[in-house]
């Protein structure tokens, strides 16, 4: 790692002062961060820990409406929502490993918004609400292609809001060295619709399948998706999977999601 | 460099790191606890798994800072006050759960955090639990069978040692 300055405030205000310094950069759960930093391939002034800041340790359940702090970790929000939203609860208990879990936030994977992360499916596909130092974004709002964000310099995600569905399954098609999805599809099912958000196939990084949610308004069972294909041409082709395999497994995670959702 | 201090294995731990020396980096080079391996350092491998305010972690994916005033319990704290293998330790010795010792560390912190939360758990769940620990040795089979042993099931069931 290239030598930085660390600094840990303890209210939201401090950390975005602390991060308003050129090149500071924020430090969530550091899963994803800590090893980038040892391969060199960023190299920060400043790292500001947002791990003691109380504010974003909270979590809410008010009615519908699940609350989660920035930097509430996998394994929290795993055990805080196995009644409230179990499939947000069971996408998270099935992120990484069981080390991984106990450090790495939501707050911090959705900064990252890596292509074949879970919870920008979950996110998504919920239609959540990405809550920050200064302003709300809607989920459909954020999410801007390859780890990229609607997020600003110096912005920190402090709440994430999920309304909760009638019924939801994430189905997750694990690369097994990295256990991140080869493809991964959230499925919600809402009073005003379904929601069908992919994670780990699209070049874009996640997507609602629009289609999907239709045939889905429609008839809330597999069948519903026969004959329904996503086009391979904006898919991530690599060594663990080529274009068409992955367009393939949208279509066979999301039926499987509805099947399980029930 | 800053002034870090926490508890390890029930003992106050101060020194002075730089923001970006790792939990593993201070506990084995400032504190001489060389028990935490670093295997991969790329977060793969789970030998530097330590316990921080009772959670399992990777040491070597935490900064030494952010341990800062933190319960940390390491393989060095976990044998017994008479200096005898502890039940998961032992069980590990007695089902010939590791061969050349690398993993076991990590191993054997990882199945203590997984039998605090689930004393009873299943083979599967053991299996599911060591994801996050790599074992080029015992094709883990051994090792799962430890720490269902250790867990106080029976594992005659469980095929050859």
């Amino acid at each position: 790692m290239y030598e930085f300055e660390f600094e840990k405030p303890s209210t939201v205000a401090e950390a975005v002062a602390a991060l308003a310094d050129e090149d500071a950069q924020a430090l969530g759960g550091g899963q994803t961060l800590i090893p980038t930093l040892k391969q060199r391939l960023a190299m920060p002034s400043k790292l500001v820990s947002l791990s003691s800041i109380p504010q974003l340790k909270e979590l809410s359940d008010n009615g519908g409406m699940l609350t989660i702090g920035g930097a509430v970790t996998h394994a929290e929000v795993a055990a805080a929502a196995a009644d409230s939203y179990p499939a947000l609860a069971d996408l998270a208990s099935h992120i990484g490993d069981p080390a991984v879990r106990n450090r790495g936030t939501i707050g911090g994977s959705l900064a990252n918004n890596d292509p074949a992360a879970c919870y920008p499916a979950a996110a998504l596909g919920s239609g959540a609400t990405i809550v920050t130092s200064t302003r709300e974004i809607t989920a459909d709002d954020y999410f801007r292609g390859l780890f990229e964000t609607a997020l600003n310099e110096g912005e920190i995600i402090t709440a994430v809001r999920f309304p909760v569905p009638e019924k939801a399954n994430y189905q997750k098609f694990l690369q097994p060295a990295s256990r991140f999805a080869l493809v991964g599809v959230f499925v919600a099912k809402y009073a005003a619709g379904v929601r069908v958000a992919v994670t780990g196939a699209s070049e874009e990084g996640v997507f609602r399948w629009h289609e999907a949610e239709a045939a889905l308004d429609t008839s809330f069972a597999p069948d519903a998706l026969d004959g329904l294909s996503v086009d391979a041409g904006g898919m991530i082709g690599d060594m663990h999977g080529t274009k068409e395999y992955r367009a393939h497994l949208v279509g066979v995670m999301t039926k499987r999601a509805v099947a399980a959702a029930g | 460099m800053a002034k870090v201090s926490m508890t390890v294995n029930g003992k106050a731990a101060s020194g002075d790191v730089e923001g970006r020396t790792l939990l593993s980096s201070f506990l084995r080079e400032q504190l001489g606890l060389t028990g935490t391996h670093v295997g991969c350092d790329t977060s793969q491998c789970g030998a530097c798994v330590v316990h921080v305010d009772g959670k399992a972690v990777k040491a070597c994916t935490m900064l030494a800072l952010e341990a800062e005033g933190a319960e940390v319990a390491t393989i060095e704290g976990q044998a017994n006050a008479d200096g005898s293998l502890n039940t998961i330790q032992q069980a590990f010795q007695d089902h010939h759960g590791l061969q050349c010792g690398f993993c076991t560390p990590g191993m054997v912190m990882s199945a203590a955090a997984l039998l605090k939360d689930n004393p009873k758990p299943t083979e599967a769940e053991v299996r599911d639990y060591l994801e996050g620990n790599l074992c080029r040795c015992t094709g883990y089979h051994n090792i799962v069978k430890a720490i269902m042993a250790a867990s106080g099931q029976d594992v005659s069931s469980i095929a050859a040692e």
